[in-house]
């Protein structure tokens, strides 16, 4: 590996670190960041010269800092702006230049950085936005083509995303255990919308959002150091790792969508799985479940099994069961219906999902799965009309592609078969 | 004399590595343990799964199992052991039992995400 790209890859992993200590110090996002872009500048001239510091974070943490310091007092000469305000604690950063960082302290920084991105005045798409930019580091045409929007557009959605967070109240006290476990439940959600973001792409976009997926397992494992015994951070990398390592044989060369059922799964990533397993592996000792650890759980059973018939149904039934129970959700209802056919036949799995109707009538998922049980007991026109309004529903592409296969083989086998071949 | 040696690198950034980055490394190195093996100078290779994926079992009395990795600096690495185990439970009670054995210090619980049993040593 070249030097540069040591540097590069010391940068990023020391960045939410750095950031999240130099915003604990100047409490203004923006100062945060500048000194940061400074701070690297300067590694940039001076680790190819020096060789890399011992701890490459604390020296850009201290470098940053001087930097920002300096700038703040030249301003205050030439303008005499009321500086002091900009910097809450300028006499203890003066005096403390070779303090010690300890751990407990960047912990709560990094967590607090990462919690500001989630501030819940925020909606999903700035949240995410918001974390790619400040604590990931992704350049805002990273960010803007992992969305599929202009840079113009993310640059904006950006700067609004900050406007609201610097006008909200920031808390900089070190957290309590309460606020710091709901700060952990609200940052480790946020993860999960990343890596959703990348992970719901159709065929054709997925390579774009890949990275989406890969920043959101290095957040979780970056969480997880952070907090080593916390069984739901476990839980969610663990599921995490699972569903990404399912990547490579989630779409063909065509860009569409290939089922579970139907992956290549020698394409699956068993590293990923490895330590995906480990982790769970992990949680389970703490005996304390939780969402994350159950889907993780479920993930883990699909990624044990050799061949799709190899699946362990009945126990995807009973962990959708839990699931039900921590965090009901007709979406979870429905996932849990699709085990249940498996395990005690279609009749049952539909008559679990008739009551979902009103709440999911939006919803493309749910009339793809109710057209599939339907097909499978061969009432098929009912299961055309399911189809049917599935395909309206879908979100991409590869969906509709999807439910159009199946409409297909519906129309295929309603035809008789003497019929069909003399045809061809 | 047989040398244990041990590797060490940055494991961020070597979990950011491409599957192609990943394999190129692999091959290369395979050249290297193919010629070793040869010369019946290869033992055992292990990659380890990342540190997020350890346990430490702190052998005092009782014994206490921590998340995470061995963190401490004031006691030196002296030696390891490969178990084939059911699941962490399973390895965390060997751990114990070679514990009692032999009190004091810790071990870390790490997972092996490759491992090549290696030639016959000369």
């Amino acid at each position: 590996m070249t030097c540069t790209a040591w540097i590069d890859a010391a940068l990023t992993s020391a960045r939410p670190q750095a950031v999240g200590a130099l915003l604990r110090y100047f409490r203004n996002l923006d100062i945060a960041e500048e000194a940061f872009q400074n701070a690297c500048l300067k590694a940039l001239k001076s680790w190819p010269q020096n060789g890399p510091p011992r701890d490459p974070a604390a020296w850009l943490i201290m470098v940053g800092r001087n930097v920002a310091i300096d700038e703040v007092r030249r301003t205050r000469k030439q303008e005499a702006l009321p500086a002091d305000e900009a910097i809450s604690d300028l006499g203890d950063a003066e005096e403390a230049l070779a303090e010690r960082l300890d751990g407990s302290h960047y912990r709560d920084d990094i967590l607090r950085l990462l919690f500001i991105c989630c501030h819940p005045d925020l909606p999903a798409t700035q949240q995410i936005a918001l974390a790619l930019r400040i604590v990931s580091g992704l350049s805002v045409k990273q960010i803007a083509r992992a969305f599929l929007v202009s840079e113009a557009a993310m640059e904006q959605r950006i700067t609004r995303a900050k406007a609201r967070v610097a006008a909200a109240s920031v808390p900089f006290e070190t957290p309590g255990a309460m606020e710091r476990s709901e700060r952990l439940a609200a940052v480790a959600a946020m993860i999960y919308l990343i890596f959703n973001e990348g992970y719901s792409a159709s065929g054709d976009t997925s390579e774009l959002r890949k990275p989406l997926c890969e920043e959101a397992i290095r957040l979780a494992r970056l969480l997880l150091r952070l907090f080593q015994s916390e069984p739901e951070i476990m839980g969610l990398t663990a599921l995490l790792l699972l569903q990404h390592a399912r990547a490579a044989a989630r779409f063909d060369a065509n860009g569409e969508l290939v089922l579970l059922d139907d992956q290549d799964r020698t394409l699956w990533n068993q590293k990923m799985i490895a330590e995906g397993l480990a982790l769970i592996d992990k949680a389970i000792r703490h005996r304390k479940s939780g969402p994350y650890q159950v889907q993780a759980a479920i993930a883990a059973l699909h990624s044990r099994a050799t061949r799709p018939e190899d699946t362990d149904w009945a126990q995807i039934d009973l962990l959708y069961g839990t699931l039900e129970i921590m965090q009901p959700s007709p979406v979870v209802t429905l996932n849990r219906a699709v085990a249940v056919s498996k395990v005690r036949g279609a009749e049952e799995a539909l008559r679990m999902i008739e009551p979902l109707g009103e709440r999911l009538s939006g919803y493309f998922h749910y009339f793809g799965v109710r057209g599939a049980l339907l097909m499978q007991l061969a009432r098929n026109d009912e299961a055309r009309v399911a189809f049917d309004r599935a395909i309206a529903l879908a979100n991409t592409s590869a969906e509709a592609a999807h439910i159009r296969m199946h409409l297909d083989r519906l129309i295929r086998d309603s035809q008789p078969s003497g019929k069909n071949a003399s045809e061809k | 004399m047989l040398y244990a040696i041990l590797c060490y690198h940055d494991e961020d950034l070597v979990g950011s590595w491409t599957r192609e980055q990943d394999a190129d490394v692999m091959s290369r190195l395979a050249v290297v343990q193919d010629r070793l093996k040869k010369d019946g100078r290869l033992g055992p290779v292990a990659r380890l799964l990342p540190t997020t994926a350890a346990t430490t079992l702190r052998k005092d009395d009782p014994p206490v199992v921590l998340d995470g990795p061995y963190a401490e600096t004031k006691e030196q690495l002296l030696g390891f052991y490969v178990v084939d185990c059911e699941n962490l439970d399973a390895a965390l009670g060997i751990a114990r039992e070679l514990g009692a054995a032999n009190p004091g210090g810790a071990y870390e619980v790490r997972p092996v995400g490759l491992f090549q049993a290696g030639g016959d040593l000369k």
